[in-house]
């Protein structure tokens, strides 16, 4: 009776299309973030086929050379801006809530604005290819070559549509600080949250800290082009820029890793039926980590001449940011050391994680010294090293994330044997295509140039690389069949199948609008696990008895008060809410105008208004309607 | 039996939580104003033989920075008032600060035309480039305060000002003196510093 009477409180789950528009559930955003980047992905990874088919012999030509820097730029923006980093926003937003005891993030309806707005700067983006052509500067977008105005609006789609990006993502960040730091469920405090979250608030305060850097530099090379300011040409130096972007670029490549590396220290403990080993570690890494990140950018440009004295401080800078990376890779390993490892899909990604890692970041220690760097700078050691954190390390974390919690979302497990095609083709292709890369660097094959003459010796691993790269392709293939399968078709998984440690798994699969039937109350770090077992004398875990398969026994909830102590018993979700989706229509409209500046400005001023509509009918629309009344 | 959900309307407050993400959206801004800064002080010499800070009006820029931090002081009373609900100061101090605030920005306005007269445009030289750009940007800010506080006044008019809505008084105040503060920046490391 007592169950019955709270399902009805419970807000129902809304369907059909409007729902998904006009949806404010951090779930929901979240799915849409996860979906929308796995296209994005199989966007980016296309472009890539075609840059290693071009690659693959001496003079190839199924390029030009226009088309091939239209897709390595665009191949790298959407990778890292539109794929790997709205990746991550997908799991923070479906798991911060569930992680700290929440029933949604603290800004639901900012929330879905920044979903928005990423969405339609992606398809803005991706739209430049038929629209005067896409983005051909390099997704690091030098100057001069970046203001030169041969082209048209190419630079300009970048310097818009990344500005964009940069907003959305600045919002979300805001977000998940404020709803970590504010909407913890009670006895949550900062050293009880999950390793994923605490990651999540490092990268939420990279991006806030970093992405407005990457803004004024946008902003400039926009006006160099548009309105004839001499930031980075004329009396200007070029060399801004550079400074601009790589004080963005470098906490940015930790903004791609931390989540994955979350992702990894909370599959690890749970296939090896440990606690995280050195979890104070672990968190206290990740802060050093995100503050290092910001002393290093110069490593992208010793060859730029800042000086010896320069080049030594961040040389010695780098240097000291493998230590909490290196820490957290022994903690890791000292999890899995003595535990019960089951080697499920989840933990093989994991491991596959922490492999290719670390030879990844042994190659980025390499770039640290300077002599070295200066033989290496430019050339295919550097996609190698930066393929092997970003994918190894990046792609593999975020796959093992989707491996571990795809029955949460959904209920179902994903199909183990596809799983494993996945896993092993993944694995092989990967290293078939980025191994070599580190060969042909060091033999002086340069990047970002889109043929190479022959009798260079290069041809063998050009080929052995593509062969690698349609590996990559046809296991993703399988991944995306697998998704789509085991949605309506995959075993049935339960609320618990992993024997979880965390929130998430407390609740059933997939999780109510509104998370938790009653917010938890909080005395260990993996607090679930405590409520599931006991220790016995000699520390052995043993199951304690009145749990059942994962969900608290209905007997602790007692009548329809709530043992919170007051604290937020109250079911109301916000409304649902059209005015994000218009504000951030009405700001890709401006967007598009600016790209088409002069002609452009009737365009600017139809979406400025447009999003003035949305954000004040916004600011002024109460967060919950009053239509909880019976 | 029914559950407190239905039976109460208390709301779980969500003012800190918003007082705490405006915190770091200006943290957020300090970054944006920085490099700007830094921008200009990269071009402060960079004049290309056009004119250079020799054609600041300091007497002017003073007065108009004057009634930028007075506006502050008004926002502060405003904040006071709506503390206090006190709707009518409320209402009167919102407007003051929004007026000040304009008047700021005409003077501003003001001063970009005597300087395009005086031969600094925007492209003259990397000088002219960084130095709209950072002002203009932060002229930006207080017109988008101006908006903000303005939508407050309308709200006051018919007491819906302490409803939960996404926007209130403090926030305003909030963003109101960090646009403030940066100007006391801007003002020292553009107009008063001619080294």
């Amino acid at each position: 009776m007592v169950l019955d009477s709270s399902k009805d409180l419970a807000p129902a789950e809304p369907t059909g299309i409007w729902s998904w528009i006009t949806t404010v559930d951090h779930k929901r955003i979240g799915l849409l973030y996860g979906v929308t980047a796995l296209i994005a992905f199989f966007v980016a990874g296309l472009e890539a086929l075609l840059l290693r088919l071009q690659l693959t012999t001496a003079n190839g030509t199924v390029l030009s050379a226009d088309a091939y820097n239209q897709l390595f730029t665009m191949h790298g923006l959407t990778m890292l801006l539109v794929v790997v980093m709205p990746v991550g926003a997908a799991f923070m937003n479906y798991f911060i809530p569930l992680h700290i005891g929440a029933r949604d993030v603290a800004f639901p309806r900012a929330n879905a604005f920044s979903y928005w707005l990423f969405l339609f700067s992606t398809i803005m983006l991706l739209s430049s290819f038929v629209l005067g052509g896409a983005p051909d500067g390099g997704w690091f977008g030098y100057a001069p070559l970046s203001t030169q105005l041969d082209e048209f609006v190419r630079m300009d789609y970048y310097a818009i549509g990344a500005q964009l990006l940069g907003i959305a993502s600045i919002m979300a960040s805001a977000n998940f600080i404020a709803t970590v730091f504010t909407m913890r469920a009670p006895g949550m405090n900062l050293m009880r949250i999950p390793v994923f979250t605490w990651m999540a608030v490092v990268v939420s305060f990279l991006l806030i800290f970093s992405l407005p850097i990457f803004g004024v530099g946008l902003f400039q090379m926009f006006f160099d082009r548009n309105f004839g300011t001499q930031f980075f040409g004329g009396g200007g130096d070029p060399l801004l820029w550079q400074h601009l972007f790589w004080l963005f670029g470098h906490p940015e490549v930790y903004v791609l890793i931390l989540p994955a590396m979350g992702i990894v220290s909370e599959v690890i403990p749970v296939f090896s039926r440990k606690p995280l080993f050195g979890y104070p570690f672990v968190v206290f890494s990740g802060i050093a980590i995100g503050f290092m990140g910001f002393g290093v950018w110069a490593h992208h440009m010793y060859t730029a001449g800042l000086g010896p004295v320069a080049e030594a401080g961040f040389g010695v800078a780098t240097m000291m940011i493998a230590v909490p990376t290196g820490v957290k890779i022994f903690n890791w390993i000292g999890t899995m050391w003595g535990g019960k490892v089951r080697f499920e899909l989840p933990m093989m990604f994991a491991i596959g994680f922490v492999s290719l890692f670390v030879i990844g970041g042994l190659s980025g220690v390499l770039h640290s010294v300077v002599p070295s760097d200066y033989q290496q700078h430019d050339s295919y050691f550097v996609v190698a090293h930066f393929h092997y954190v970003l994918f190894g390390g990046g792609v593999f974390g975020y796959v093992a994330g989707a491996y571990y919690w795809f029955p949460k979302w959904t209920g179902r497990f994903l199909d183990q044997r596809l799983g494993q095609w996945h896993f092993w083709l993944m694995l092989l292709g990967f290293n078939l295509t980025f191994a070599p890369m580190h060969i042909l660097g060091l033999n002086g094959m340069a990047r970002r140039t889109y043929r190479y003459p022959e009798g260079l010796g290069w041809e063998f691993w050009n080929q052995v690389a593509t062969v690698g790269s349609f590996i990559i392709g046809i296991s993703f293939l399988i991944f995306a069949w697998n998704l789509i399968k085991s949605r309506k078709h995959g075993v049935a998984a339960g609320s618990d199948p992993w024997d979880g440690r965390t929130l998430e798994w407390s609740i059933p699969s997939p999780p109510p609008v509104h998370n938790f039937d009653e917010i938890p109350h909080v005395e260990h770090v993996d607090d679930f696990w405590h409520r599931k077992y006991a220790t016995d004398e000699e520390g052995r875990a043993v199951r304690m008895p009145d749990v059942t398969g994962g969900t608290i026994a209905p007997e602790t909830t007692t009548g329809g008060e709530s043992e919170g102590g007051g604290h937020e018993d109250d079911m109301h979700m916000p409304s649902p809410s059209y005015y994000p989706i218009v504000a951030a229509f009405g700001i890709i409209i401006t967007g598009y105008g600016f790209v088409y500046l002069p002609g452009g400005w009737v365009a600017v001023g139809v979406g400025a208004l447009v999003t003035l509509w949305g954000f004040f009918g916004w600011s002024l629309e109460p967060v919950t309607r009053d239509e909880h009344h019976d | 039996m029914t559950s407190p959900a239905v039976e109460t309307h208390e709301h779980h407050d969500i003012r800190p939580i918003r007082k705490a993400a405006m915190w770091v959206f200006l943290g957020s801004e300090c970054m944006f104003f920085g490099s700007m800064i830094a921008t200009f002080l990269l071009y402060r010499n960079n004049t290309a033989d056009g004119p250079g800070a020799e054609i600041f009006d300091i007497p002017f820029t003073s007065a108009s920075s004057f009634v930028l931090l007075m506006s502050s002081l008004t926002m502060v009373l405003a904040h006071n008032a709506f503390e206090k609900r006190d709707a009518r100061g409320t209402r009167i101090w919102l407007l003051a600060t929004a007026l000040l605030g304009t008047t700021f920005l005409a003077g501003q306005i003001y001063e970009f035309t005597e300087f395009v007269h005086k031969g600094l445009t925007l492209s003259t030289s990397s000088f002219g480039s960084s130095f709209y750009m950072l002002t203009g940007f932060h002229g930006a800010h207080v017109a988008i305060g101006v908006l903000m506080l303005l939508a407050m006044f309308y709200l006051s008019l018919d007491g819906r000002l302490y409803e939960d809505r996404g926007l209130n008084v403090e926030l305003v105040g909030l963003y109101w003196h960090f646009v403030d503060i940066v100007w006391i920046v801007i003002f020292t490391v553009v107009y008063l510093l001619q080294v």
